[in-house]
C-alpha cells in the first residue's frame, strides 16, 4: 500500500528542468501530496509567473509516479500562498552552492528603489569581493555575478519574499 | 456590466501587451545582459497575463480561456492603457516607459494581494514580487541615462517629453473602478497615483530629468479607443491563431 510518505519520496527522484542539480522537493513547488483511494493529487506552485519549466514539471510529476505504479495523478496549480526562496531546502542550498550556482542570500526586504545590490560571496573561491553584472540572469529566478578575485562568472538564485 | 471581469481583463492586456512590447527586444538588446533582462521581464509579464486572462475568463463564465482572450479579440476589446502599446523607441525609452509603468503597478499590487477576491490576492501577490525586481531595474537605467551623458541625458529627456501625456490613463477611473472600489475589493488608484508621483518625482530628479509642464491627458485604451500602434502588435501576436485556428505546438 502505498502512503504519502512514499510519494513525498517518488518525487525526490523528479529534478528541476532547468536546474536538474535540485529536485522539485528541494526547491519547494511541491506544495502538497494527497492520497484518496487510488486517486493521487499533487499541488505545485510556480516560482515565477511565466516559468516555463511549469508544464514539463507537472509531466514529469505524472510520468514518474505512473513508473512507480500510481496511474491516477492529477496535478493542480496554486499561486497562494506565493512562493520564495524560503522555500529551498537546506540541502538543496547546499547543491545549488555544489554546483556553481550562489543560493539565496537572506535578504530583509529592503527598499527597492537606490539600494545596492546585494553581496552574495563567489561559489567558486568564497570571496565577497564581488560585483553584481545584471540583476537578470539565464533564467527569471536568477541575477548575473561576478567574482572580483577568481574572475568566475555565476549565477545568483535571486532571493524572492 | 461584469465589473470585475472588466478590472481584471484591463491588468491582464497591460501585462500582455507591456510583455509583447518587450519582446521586440529579443536579439536586439544594446548588450547581451540587458537583452537577457528585457525577455525576462516580458516572461514575467506573459506570465501574470496568463494569470489574469484565465481568471477574467472564468469570471465571464463564457468558456473564454486566456489564450482565446490573448489571441481572438478584435482591437476594440482590448482594454490596456495607451502607455505600454506606445513603439519602443530607444533602449531609453523602453526603461522610461517601463519605469512608469512599474511605478504604478508596484503599489497596485501591494493594495491588491489583500483583496477580498481572493483568486485576485494571490496573482497580486505573486507578481509583486516579480515587479519589484522590474522596478528596480527600470528605475536605475532611467537614473544612468538621464544623469549620464549629454547624448544620453538629451535622449531620455525627448522620451519624457513624448510619453508623458500616456501617464495620466494610468489611473483612469470610471464606473467599472468606482463599483468595486466602493465594494472595497479594489483601491482607490488615487491612493497608487499619489505613491507614483512621490517614486517618479524621486527618480526623475535624481537622475536630473525634467518633467514636463503640460499635463495632457492621452487616453482612451481602457475603453478599446487605441492608437494605431495596437493594430500592428495584434498582427504580429494574433497571427498564427488567424492563419491556423486553434493550432497548438
Amino acid at each position: 500500500m502505498v502512503t504519502e510518505n512514499d510519494i513525498w519520496g517518488y518525487l525526490e527522484e523528479v529534478a528541476d528542468p532547468e536546474i536538474p542539480v535540485l529536485t522539485v522537493v528541494d526547491l519547494g513547488v511541491i506544495r502538497a501530496v494527497k492520497l484518496e483511494n487510488d486517486q493521487c493529487f499533487i499541488t505545485i506552485t510556480p516560482t515565477y509567473s511565466g516559468c516555463p519549466a511549469m508544464k514539463m514539471i507537472e509531466e514529469q510529476i505524472i510520468e514518474k509516479l505512473n513508473e512507480k505504479g500510481i496511474p491516477n495523478v492529477s496535478v493542480d496549480l496554486v499561486l497562494a500562498p506565493a512562493w520564495t526562496t524560503d522555500w529551498i531546502s537546506e540541502s538543496g542550498k547546499a547543491k545549488l552552492l555544489e554546483y556553481g550556482i550562489a543560493p539565496p542570500e537572506n535578504e530583509v526586504d529592503k527598499s527597492v528603489l537606490f539600494s545596492e545590490p546585494t553581496v552574495v560571496p563567489c561559489p567558486k573561491c568564497g570571496s565577497r569581493n564581488t560585483r553584481m553584472v545584471s540583476l537578470f540572469g539565464s533564467t527569471a529566478c536568477k541575477a548575473h555575478y561576478q567574482c572580483n578575485e577568481c574572475l568566475e562568472p555565476y549565477d545568483y538564485f535571486k532571493c524572492l519574499k | 456590466m461584469n465589473s470585475l471581469f472588466e478590472y481584471v481583463l484591463r491588468l491582464g492586456d497591460d501585462s500582455l501587451i507591456l510583455g509583447h512590447r518587450l519582446s521586440e527586444w529579443c536579439g536586439h538588446g544594446p548588450i547581451l545582459e540587458e537583452d537577457i533582462a528585457m525577455t525576462n521581464i516580458s516572461l514575467d509579464l506573459v506570465g501574470q497575463a496568463t494569470s489574469l486572462l484565465g481568471y477574467a475568463g472564468e469570471l465571464e463564465g463564457k468558456g473564454r480561456d486566456a489564450d482565446a482572450l490573448a489571441f481572438l479579440r478584435f482591437d476594440r476589446d482590448y482594454k490596456n492603457v495607451l502607455l505600454v502599446e506606445q513603439p519602443n523607441g530607444d533602449f531609453g525609452m523602453t526603461m522610461l516607459r517601463q519605469f512608469f509603468f512599474d511605478a504604478y503597478r508596484k503599489p497596485l499590487f501591494e493594495k491588491l494581494q489583500h483583496s477580498t477576491d481572493k483568486h485576485l490576492a494571490a496573482i497580486a501577490e505573486k507578481s509583486l514580487k516579480e515587479t519589484k525586481y522590474h522596478l528596480k531595474h527600470s528605475s536605475e537605467w532611467v537614473i544612468r541615462l538621464g544623469d549620464g551623458t549629454e547624448e544620453s541625458n538629451a535622449r531620455i529627456q525627448d522620451s519624457l517629453n513624448t510619453l508623458w501625456r500616456y501617464t495620466n490613463e494610468l489611473f483612469f477611473t470610471d464606473e467599472v473602478d468606482a463599483e468595486l472600489v466602493e465594494k472595497g475589493i479594489v483601491p482607490s488608484l488615487q491612493e497608487i497615483q499619489n505613491e507614483w508621483n512621490a517614486t517618479v518625482t524621486a527618480v526623475l530628479t535624481e537622475a536630473t530629468l525634467t518633467i514636463p509642464t503640460n499635463n495632457w491627458k492621452q487616453e482612451g485604451g481602457r475603453k478599446g479607443l487605441h492608437s494605431e500602434h495596437l493594430g500592428y502588435i495584434l498582427a504580429e501576436l494574433q497571427y498564427m491563431q488567424r492563419a491556423y485556428p486553434n493550432m497548438q505546438w
